[in-house]
């Protein structure tokens, strides 16, 4: 057999670098074609929405009035959910990972959790929300309020904060744990020294991934019963009731009645009036912002943490 | 550094504070339809500003089923509701003993709408609409001269209310005959948004909604005048012709449900009074037709005698005037 010449060789080269060239093209035009959509609904918001856009959108409750309507108790309302959200599933799904991850046996038992969990990530919100409507709402009493939403939207995340912070820990190498091991620290030193530091900015992007996603949810929210006309804030701890000399407890905004901003965002399309189409949208760009913002931190906060990591 | 014993105190005082149970401020609760809803929002929110926010008023969104769910619940103290309660719901109310007053607060007139280009439709009679939506028009009836030989052969393109709404359910009711009978191969929509836009850009269209969407939106839909079976003139849609009751079979009235047991507290009492004192001009605003000063002036006359219970026995009906209700209330 003849050992291939230069030319077939080239020849070779060249079909081979064609390909990639080719898969090159294809690769940015799909790239580009997701990122075309985005600016184009976000340009399209911002542009039916500009005209609202200003400090009074920000300060004024809901009207009948398009002009004078804004998203005050909704972007409140959906700040103090997610932050009820995060108090709840943080602490629960991080616990729950660095369980999975650095004490459970390995056996069927671990394995149909694990199964279940990746499951749960799947379920349908509005499944979530009907549990909770049986559950929060009525069995534990807590009506329609702020802790509901924020303890539903909790469970809705938790799967994804469990997952994140066992991916988080999975990277960490074996060495590091055997290095703390061998020293003599426990499991939970180990876990509290070295695990869960190194782990964090993995943990905090899956949190905050998580609360992006549910900032955004409606259907759960609108079956325990959030409200779509409210022109008046939660509480603020201390503050005066309006009753005689009585003031509101520290922990009186979450049992709240509130509105998120998906919820006024969706009233305002189905009403009558065009004139709301475009509060819908100005209020749209704003959501996309508190989203965006939200990611950013978590961009953020992972690269500040990575910084600090010294292996 | 921290003295344990103030850590302690401020701790102390923390709790007392959490604990303390605030005298809670005072609120009025409002759920149920979505086509109410406009008219409650007007009102809950000039109540508030009127009262300088000392009173709160929330209003929902749960459907009229929905909201009367949750009154019979005890969970709410004013119900929207875009038809009469229903026998269940009274039957469910009186099981948790829960009494209310049935306040008709305003009408709402469906609305044929046509796209402004068609020029073939001048008018419509409810036999002919009933060829177009009756179950069994479905996949047959789809060029308009199978209606009527008048009307040119081109295709028809319906748009109506999706089946849960309470729209749906008064218009089959009042075209077909029977509730919730309808052909199933037209463009539904829960949002009259959608509906709108459909029919604004086909000029074949011909969709159904509440009058408010029409009246929003006259520049871009027309609506079509339909025959009323009694007088066999055709009435164009219009607030005039609705308050008048010669926009018939098509218009109905829509209500307010209030607990007679919330009604024993001053916020409600004032809500109430509020609400039929400005009910006139508000109805006006958010586009829907108002009735007679007389039934406002009733309902709180009512709300006074807590006259409880409804006057339409469990039944929706079909082009019911005002005066039949007055007439009816009296008798009460």
């Amino acid at each position: 057999m003849n050992a291939p010449n230069s030319e077939q060789i080239r020849a070779l080269i060249a079909r081979g670098k064609l390909k990639d060239t080719a898969f090159q093209a294809i690769g940015i035009c799909c790239l580009a074609l997701g990122l075309l959509v985005i600016f184009l609904l976000v340009g399209d918001m911002l542009l039916r929405g500009l005209s609202r856009l200003n400090l009074d959108f920000f300060t004024q409750f809901a009207s009948r009035r398009a002009g004078q309507a804004g998203i005050l108790a909704a972007w409140v309302g959906s700040l103090l959910v997610m932050l009820v959200t995060a108090f709840a599933a943080v602490p629960l799904g991080v616990a729950a990972g660095i369980y999975l991850e650095e004490y459970a046996r390995r056996n069927w038992v671990t394995d149909i959790i694990e199964i279940n969990i990746t499951n749960l990530a799947a379920v349908p919100s509005i499944v979530y929300g009907l549990l909770a409507l049986g559950i929060f709402v009525y069995a534990f009493g807590f009506g329609q309020s702020i802790l509901s939403a924020g303890l539903t939207l909790a469970l809705l995340i938790l799967p994804i904060v469990i997952v994140a912070t066992r991916e988080a820990i999975r990277a960490i190498p074996a060495m590091i744990r055997e290095g703390s091991m061998a020293v003599g620290a426990t499991r939970w030193q180990t876990c509290r020294y070295h695990i869960v530091p190194y782990a964090m900015p993995g943990i905090l992007t899956g949190v905050i991934i998580g609360l992006a996603r549910a900032i955004g949810e409606t259907a759960p929210i609108i079956t325990i019963g959030a409200l779509t006309f409210i022109a008046f804030l939660p509480p603020l701890p201390f503050a005066a009731t309006g009753a005689e000399g009585a003031t509101a407890g520290l922990f009186d905004w979450v049992m709240s009645p509130f509105t998120v901003m998906p919820i006024q965002i969706f009233n305002w399309t189905s009403r009558p009036d065009p004139a709301f189409e475009v509060n819908a949208a100005a209020a749209g760009f704003v959501l996309m912002g508190m989203v965006l913002a939200m990611n950013g931190l978590a961009i953020w906060l992972r690269y500040r943490m990575r910084k600090n990591i010294k292996w | 550094m921290f003295k344990s014993s103030q850590l302690v105190s401020a701790l102390a005082a923390g709790l007392a504070l959490f604990g303390a149970a605030t005298a809670q401020a005072q609120v009025v609760k409002i759920d149920g339809s979505s086509t109410v809803y406009p008219i409650t929002e007007a009102v809950a929110e000039e109540f508030q500003k009127a009262k300088k926010n000392a009173i709160k008023v929330t209003v929902g969104i749960s459907g009229t089923g929905g909201g009367f769910k949750k009154f019979c619940r005890d969970e709410t103290d004013i119900s929207n509701a875009s038809r009469p309660i229903t026998t269940k719901e009274m039957e469910d109310c009186q099981a948790a003993g829960i009494e209310y007053i049935e306040m008709p607060i305003a009408y709402d007139a469906l609305t044929v709408v046509i796209n402004p280009k068609n020029t073939f439709l001048k008018q419509i009679t409810i036999e002919e609409l009933k060829k177009l939506w009756e179950p069994a028009a479905q996949g047959k009836i789809t060029r308009w001269n199978q209606v009527n030989p008048a009307w040119p052969d081109a295709p028809v393109k319906l748009f109506g209310a999706g089946a849960d709404s309470g729209t749906f359910e008064y218009f089959t009711e009042a075209v077909v005959g029977k509730a919730k009978s309808s052909r199933g191969d037209y463009t539904a929509s829960e949002d009259d948004n959608v509906l709108v836009q459909g029919v604004s850009r086909d000029v074949n269209a011909i969709g159904y909604f509440g009058y408010a969407y029409y009246a929003e939106n006259m520049s871009r839909l027309k609506g079509l005048p339909v025959v009323n079976p009694k007088t066999g003139k055709a009435v164009e849609p219009s607030g005039a012709n609705v308050e008048n009751a010669s926009y018939q079979p098509l218009s109905r009235p829509i209500f307010v449900y209030v607990k007679l047991k919330s009604l024993e507290r001053p916020e409600i009492r004032e809500f109430v009074e509020f609400y039929m004192k400005n009910a006139d001009s508000l109805v006006r605003e958010v586009k829907y037709v108002p009735l007679p000063q007389a039934i406002y002036e009733g309902n709180v006359e009512h709300a006074r005698k807590k006259k409880v219970g409804s006057v339409f026995g469990g039944k929706n009906e079909i082009g019911i005037t005002v005066e039949e209700i007055m007439k009816r209330e009296a008798n009460m």
